[in-house]
């Protein structure tokens, strides 16, 4: 490893890399014909061609966005981005089969010994294809699919083209666009009628090469009463070079259904994240975003959820961490579209050493719907005086029979919590990683136990040297 | 009859401000291994100055004199380090601490002390055997740390805590008040305890809580410094009298 990387890494616990050993790399930037190429390369239909040029011009037209971070966004060198990189020629069944590279950093990653203990089944993405899928036999043979995207597309190409876009369309924002035009890789998952998922199923997406662009493209189709929980985990190496990561995951669930989507994100700061994530849930559905940032340079994510169906119910659980150099632009968008729909949004967030974290949000109640209800909860805690928080509520409610609670509170950590704890044998650091995990704990406490225990340990790494 | 035991904490002439202001004005303790003390006081004389002075509270500046732990000149350590040396201060307002649960709270806490994690099964047998003692239901450690806790929780948990620990030197500041008269005696039960091979400071208003927990030493603490120390009669007299007798600026 160079000094140069080392000094960027810092105390970030995934910011190693392999060596690149790529089968197919495309040059550094953006054109038609790259989109092109890729759809080729992929062999895919010419619909899916089609879809992506129209959005690639889309993408071209479309302005960068005038708020979020704008100074950040429009530093990004869409020229020096990688789109495309293939680092193993299949989606191994058998981690054996998965160059050993790839499947040392996985191994460090601890995402095999997950699956043995606790999961249904794993997508492991590696730049921008799934280098390792399984599922568990008797999920397969409950007629649950659950495939890397790219497959998805090759062997069921009529639900894909079906579902593709209609929930976030290429034109719905800029980003979107860019997805739309070189997605590659990202989940496909569809549980058939009635079917419980007991076991979460997880995809792990890690960048490796400097200046790649990582654009997944995720779908899951909660059919009539099912329900399921997917899990994402993120990380990637830290370089002084950015890298782009922008996908798009679009979920649907039917009547009754019930769809639970856990992220935690823990990109390196050198990574933006700029991700369209959004829902329908179909008459007494549930959705549930449980969106973790803790990593990356930028992240505007905004989980969505639009409740069509009379009876359906939206959960938006989410926190950020932003430390030093980072902007966490996160929060999340309710759309009570039907009536008798509920939602229960709760943002926590933390800034420190001069990080910047913002809670974006939008509810909306559509005047036919009667009979709504929501409730949100906004806390930031700030720890240190450079540190910022900023709240951007937005309320669309057009019908009074709505029943709204909104709380919000910024607080910083007393200097009697501190004494009191470290009366009790706590360094400085640890009380603050108590604090930290306390302040945390409605939303580790809705993540499967090892995600929670991983989280807290992550936190209170953050906080070592925290105070001085 | 009580040999003379181990100095635990001396305190020499020691004057403490708060914001520029001069809080005590010439304390001189001394509290062996197996001694109960008591400060009493009206509010603002310092005691609890005292006490969180002596824990290292940042707020509190040492402006002359000293304090030795053990032989020890204090100002060398860090509060979590008085803490591991065996110190601990039973707080008048503990700290809410949200999302923590007691559980999670008391074995972090136990490990910082004790250096090494506690044995699963052993530590919970210690627990229970502790939290019995004091009367407190199992969800306790499932609920976080003060967070919407009573006054008598609260010192409930201060005192599981002290039991946990086993500090050498427990500083109790106004742990008796607000008690009713059933807790006090729970709580009464968990110094007895402690102090038998500890030393004790216990900072107090009341002469009830000394029913209960006999003291060796009583000091009255008036305007920053003891001007008066005795036996038990002497928290009677005060208790009985006031502070007026002994106050020579009023």
């Amino acid at each position: 490893m160079t000094d140069e990387a080392q000094d960027v890494i810092g105390d970030y616990r995934y910011g190693f890399h392999d060596p690149e050993n790529s089968t197919i790399r495309f040059d550094q930037g953006l054109s038609e014909q790259v989109v092109r190429d890729i759809s080729e390369l992929k062999n895919e239909p010419q619909w899916m061609t089609d879809i992506r040029v129209k959005a690639y011009r889309h993408f071209v037209e479309r302005v960068m966005p005038e708020w979020g971070n704008c100074d950040l966004l429009n530093m990004i060198d869409f020229e020096s981005i990688t789109y495309f990189l293939r680092s193993s020629n299949k989606t191994e069944k058998s981690w054996d089969d998965v160059p050993d590279d790839i499947k040392n950093t996985f191994n460090r990653l601890g995402i095999p010994e997950a699956e043995q203990k606790w999961l249904g089944g794993v997508t492991a993405q590696y730049e921008s294809e799934a280098v390792y899928h399984s599922i568990r036999e008797d999920l397969e043979e409950q007629g649950v699919i659950f495939l890397d995207m790219d497959s998805g597309l090759k062997q069921f190409p009529e639900i894909i083209k079906k579902y593709f876009g209609t929930v976030i369309p290429y034109s719905d924002n800029k980003f979107s666009a860019l997805n739309t035009a070189v997605w590659s890789g990202g989940s496909f998952l569809y549980i058939p009628k009635g079917i419980s998922v007991e076991m979460p199923v997880q995809a792990y997406f890690r960048i490796n090469a400097k200046n790649m662009g990582q654009f997944e493209r995720t779908l899951i189709i909660a059919d009539e009463g099912s329900s399921v929980h997917y899990v994402e985990g993120c990380t990637a190496p830290s370089y002084s070079t950015d890298s782009l990561h922008s996908a798009v995951v679009e979920l649907i669930a039917m009547e009754g259904a019930k769809i639970r989507y856990s992220t935690v994100q823990n990109w390196s700061s050198n990574v933006y994240n700029l991700v369209t994530k959004r829902a329908v849930a179909h008459k007494n559905a549930t959705i549930e975003w449980v969106d973790g940032n803790i990593g990356s340079k930028l992240t505007m994510k905004y989980p969505s959820v639009l409740l069509k169906g009379e009876g359906a119910h939206a959960e938006v659980i989410s926190v950020a961490y932003a430390g030093e150099g980072q902007h966490q632009d996160t929060g999340a968008k309710v759309h009570h579209l039907a009536s008798n729909t509920t939602s229960n949004i709760i943002s926590k967030s933390i800034s420190k050493k001069g990080g910047r974290s913002s809670y974006r949000g939008l509810l909306q109640v559509t005047p036919k719907s009667s009979g709504c209800r929501s409730k949100i909860v906004c806390d930031a805690l700030i720890l240190d005086e450079n540190s910022r928080s900023d709240t951007y509520p937005t309320m669309e409610i057009g019908n009074s029979t709505a029943d709204l609670e909104h709380e919000a509170s910024v607080s910083k950590v007393s200097s009697d919590q501190l004494f009191y704890l470290m009366s009790r044998g706590f360094t400085e650091d640890a009380a603050m990683g108590l604090i930290v995990n306390g302040f945390f704990e409605p939303f580790t406490r809705e993540l499967p136990m090892e995600y929670a225990l991983e989280l807290n340990k992550l936190l209170e790494l953050e906080m070592e040297g925290s105070i001085g | 009859m009580r040999e003379v035991a181990e100095e635990i904490l001396r305190i020499e002439n020691l004057h403490v401000s708060v914001e520029g202001t001069a809080i005590l004005k010439g304390v001189n303790l001394t509290i062996h291994r197996g001694e109960i003390h008591v400060i009493m006081g009206r509010n603002g004389a310092g005691k609890s100055t005292l006490a969180n002075v002596v824990m290292g509270h940042p707020a509190y500046v040492i402006t002359e004199g000293s304090i030795f732990y053990k032989g020890q000149p204090l100002e060398e350590l860090a509060v979590f380090e008085r803490a591991r040396a065996g110190m601990f201060l039973s707080f008048q307002y503990p700290a809410v601490i949200p999302g923590v649960q007691v559980g999670t709270f008391l074995k972090k806490s136990v490990t910082s002390v004790r250096d090494e994690a506690p044995k699963g099964r052993a530590f919970r047998k210690e627990l229970t055997a502790a939290m019995e003692q004091l009367s407190m239901d199992k969800s306790f450690l499932s609920r976080y740390v003060n967070d919407g806790f009573s006054g008598g929780e609260k010192k409930r948990l201060e005192i599981l805590q002290m039991l946990l620990l086993k500090p050498h030197l427990a500083l109790l500041d106004e742990t008796d008040s607000g008690l009713d008269i059933d807790a006090l005696r729970i709580v009464a039960k968990g110094i007895n305890e402690v102090a038998v091979d500890s030393a004790c400071l216990i900072i107090t208003h009341y002469q009830r809580l000394l029913d209960l927990v006999k003291p060796d030493y009583v000091h009255a603490m008036i305007n920053g410094a003891i001007v008066q120390t005795g036996g038990p009669e002497l928290a009677l007299k005060l208790e009985d009298r006031g502070y007026d007798w002994l106050d020579v600026t009023a």
